[in-house]
């Protein structure tokens, strides 16, 4: 603690890394799924149509749902096979809901069903490689899962300077970014320069933490030479990968609660999206696949391999020697905010960069005590927020009182719970209060949206009560002006 | 076999424990503790048992009394309290006046807010002013050391280190005209309270637990640096009637309160700026207090003067929030 070196930003936790599980393997391409299951609903909830039916014969590569606007990425088959079945299947999403999903047996042909032909890329626009990029159903592979070229897009638009790559990877185990970084470096330094062009981004930085020294060398070999692009070593330290705290690392800037990174010129992509870009734009390839880490004590052999999308977890961890008889919980993503997977047969979408098995002895969870103010959920808070008066006004319903003190600025990055000697589980009351304020707002919304439309309803009554009125008052003083006129006469 | 109910993240643990804290303070502060044994001898010893039997039971009775695990008596928070109260009385006091002291900081100080984390006041303080009000005559009664010198015949062992009589004596703090020299004061061999003598050793507790990350150099170097400038702009104008910094700080419980009293973790703010703003009032509260007010020794007041004030210190002084510019109304730009 009496380092001498700054802190790149307040707070932050050191969490043990257990990255030798798989730090020093390569990337294993072998596995190969029986059957992929494709899910009809996307992460932020817009649902996909197919445009495949049961007994279809598909190819590797080939388009087989599209969603109604940009917001949803297109879904491409990652195998060669046939439709067997369109069926409710579960999704990776924790509450175990079942979406309308695509099961496609796989005939074990690892061939691409239309050559992809390399393309004189370097002379594309910037809206063509966005165009690209839309095509190939390229999500951010960093967890968000958001669509890369809607954010290429809007950054251009809001005149982005700076191209920051995310290589921080500072959840626990989780090595993929790593090695990806050190055995395809020279194709994440092609897609980071395609990013840039699409956004017109004048400099480049790509931050690496300083655990791992091999991903730094094969990057800082593979941008040599090349202006524009530097190399950035940061300190490792949880959250390192979040959006702010690596701006704030490398460039000093702090973003504005409720602020985009992009409203001060900063974009923020991940490089194993920057790899996808590579092959989205140069091949039009489509993002079929992914590299994630298996990992975790409970894990035979860990690996880090590239999986199709829609592979099975159980499928997946099979691959991998199968669990361990100590295996307490599963996880998609990383130990400090990865999520328990509902089954074992859940299907892997873009957005999940990890699956690890975690033993009771490492998840290490006790019962939890009387909060005792210590303050340390304060000291670690990478926010600088105040976690436990946030837990106490959550705990009491009050989700204004838990506002105030912050509760939208918060990350749920789970440093807090960590640290907590009482174990008090703090990012649980967290997501429960932020579920409850999504839950009034929409409330609200809907009430907002509901009084309008009654206000709209009475006024037009009125106003065709109105007109109805002006109408027979117009027909009944017809014939009395003619009677008058006539009274007249 | 794997679960798969759904559980927040993280699925991980630092291994922290409040009993881990608890006791970490509690081995920081026993070789102070062990100091005032060896140079008060069995007397010592007897105020610092009967405070911790007192302390534990009390615990187990309020906590049956909640219908609470009756276990969680030993996570260390009420020895804690016993050890700190046993140390900041006098080492003559009657065994039945500390039991009593120690019953109240933990029935009253304590499991009447609703327990562990919940009191507003340091339990050891208040436990301390409720005696000092009570049994004025015994919780000034300031024994003369009477540590075991060791002589050409081996240890020899004073009438008073056995607990027969014991000889009192002014602390440095109250008898401004007895000159102590600094290194007397900072290895402890002066009259005063059992615990809190030996500036070094407690200085050095103290140091042990900021290096532990258990607490945070604010408050201690605030409360410190509150009493030290005060002081000495006094003594700068008035040396006559003004004690230097020098003895101010090492003397009485101003070393015990800066690294193990104001730091309660449950009883001081938990921000940064907080923590600064804590322990300067409470410097200057135990220089003021000492200085004009009637009591020699203004630790335990002062403390829980500025307890009262953590929660208002707390709602107003919180860390900045991330890239905000503005301290106060944070909410609105969130």
């Amino acid at each position: 603690m009496f380092s001498l070196k700054p802190k790149p930003f307040n707070g932050g936790v050191h969490p043990k890394g257990y990255k030798e599980l798989t730090q020093q393997q390569d990337i294993s391409k072998s596995f190969v799924p029986d059957r992929v299951y494709l899910g009809m609903q996307q992460r932020n909830g817009s649902m996909l149509n197919s445009l495949v039916a049961i007994g279809d014969q598909v190819t590797k590569g080939q388009l087989i749902a599209r969603g109604s606007n940009d917001m949803t990425v297109p879904l491409h088959s990652p195998v060669n096979g046939t439709v067997e079945d369109i069926k409710p299947f579960l999704s990776s999403h924790p509450s175990g809901i079942k979406s309308q999903t695509l099961v496609i047996s796989n005939n074990g042909d690892k061939r691409w069903g239309e050559d992809y032909p390399s393309s004189d890329y370097q002379k594309l626009s910037h809206e063509q490689i966005v165009e690209r990029v839309l095509k190939a159903g390229v999500v951010g592979l960093g967890g968000a899962g958001f669509p890369t070229g809607i954010k290429l897009r809007l950054a251009r638009k809001s005149k982005v300077h700076t191209l920051l790559i995310n290589g921080g990877e500072c959840e626990p185990y989780l090595t993929c970014d790593d090695r990806l970084m050190r055995e395809q470096a020279s194709e994440i330094i092609a897609g980071i320069k395609l990013m840039a062009k699409a956004i017109g981004a004048t400099s480049t930085i790509i931050a690496i933490e300083d655990n791992k020294p091999e991903a730094i060398n094969a990057i800082k070999q593979a941008c040599d030479g090349f202006n524009g692009i530097s190399l950035k070593v940061v300190p490792s330290l949880y959250p390192m990968g979040s959006e702010r705290h690596l701006i704030k690392a490398v460039t000093g800037i702090a973003i504005e609660p409720g602020q985009l990174s992009t409203a001060q010129g900063i974009l923020v992509h991940n490089v194993a999206t920057a790899k996808a870009v590579y092959q989205a734009v140069r091949y039009q390839r489509p993002l079929i696949e992914r590299v994630i880490t298996v990992s975790g004590d409970a894990v035979e052999s860990p690996a880090n391999i590239t999986v199709p999308i829609g592979s099975l977890v159980s499928q997946v961890i099979a691959e991998c020697g199968g669990l361990k008889a100590e295996a307490k919980r599963m996880i998609a993503g990383g130990p400090m905010m990865g999520q328990v997977l509902p089954s074992p047969f859940v299907p892997i979408d873009k957005s999940v960069g990890g699956l690890l098995a975690l033993s009771e002895e490492k998840i290490n969870q006790r019962e939890s005590q009387d909060c005792v103010r210590c303050g340390n959920c304060v000291k670690v808070c990478p926010m600088g927020l105040m976690p436990f008066q946030m837990a106490a006004h959550s705990n009491n319903d009050d989700w204004q009182g838990a506002q105030e003190f912050g509760l939208d600025s918060c990350l749920l990055c789970g440093a807090c719970s960590y640290i907590c000697p009482s174990s008090i589980p703090l990012v649980q009351y967290f997501q429960h209060a932020k579920s409850n304020i999504n839950a009034q707002r929409s409330m609200t919304q809907k009430s907002n949206l509901a009084r309008q439309l009654t206000e709209a309803r009475q006024q037009r009554l009125a106003r065709e009560a109105a007109a109805k009125k002006a109408a027979k008052a117009a027909k009944r003083k017809r014939p009395t002006r003619s009677r008058n006129t006539q009274g007249e006469s | 076999m794997a679960a798969f109910n759904p559980v927040a993240a993280p699925h991980t643990h630092s291994g922290l424990s409040t009993t881990n804290i608890m006791y970490l303070v509690i081995l920081a502060l026993s070789p102070a503790a062990l100091h005032g044994v060896w140079l008060f001898g069995l007397p010592a010893v007897t105020v610092l048992v009967s405070c911790c039997i007192s302390a534990w039971l009390s615990e187990v009775v309020c906590l049956q009394l909640q219908g609470k695990n009756w276990l969680s008596s030993v996570d260390g928070s009420s020895l804690l309290t016993a050890l700190l109260l046993a140390m900041s009385l006098p080492a003559s006091t009657p065994w039945w006046i500390a039991s009593i002291g120690c019953a109240f900081a933990i029935m009253i100080g304590k499991h009447v807010y609703g327990g562990l984390g919940h009191n507003p006041f340091n339990p050891a303080m208040l436990g301390r002013v409720m005696l000092l009000i009570c049994f004025p005559f015994e919780l000034t009664n300031w024994q003369a050391t009477s540590s075991p010198s060791l002589g050409a015949e081996g240890l020899a062992f004073s009438q008073q280190w056995m607990g027969i009589d014991g000889v009192s004596a002014a602390t440095p703090l109250a008898d401004l005209n007895q000159v102590q020299a600094w290194n007397e004061l900072l290895i402890g061999t002066h009259a005063g309270s059992l615990g809190e003598t030996s500036a070094l050793l407690i200085a050095l507790g103290g140091l042990f637990l900021i290096w532990r990350g258990i607490i945070r150099p604010y408050i201690p170097c605030s409360l410190l640096l509150g009493i030290a400038i005060p002081a000495s702009i006094a003594h700068w104008i008035n040396p006559q009637d003004f004690a230097s910094a020098f003895s101010h700080l090492l003397s009485g419980g101003a070393m015990l309160a800066a690294f193990f009293i104001a730091t309660d973790l449950v009883t001081s703010p938990t921000s940064p700026r907080g923590q600064l703003l804590f322990g300067a009032g409470c410097g200057l509260l135990i220089w003021l207090i000492r200085s004009f007010g009637s009591y020699p020794e203004g630790v335990a007041f002062a403390v829980l003067i500025m307890n009262a004030g953590t929660p208002v210190i707390d709602h107003y002084l919180r860390p900045k929030i991330f890239g905000s510019q503005s301290l106060f109304k944070r909410s609105k730009g969130a």
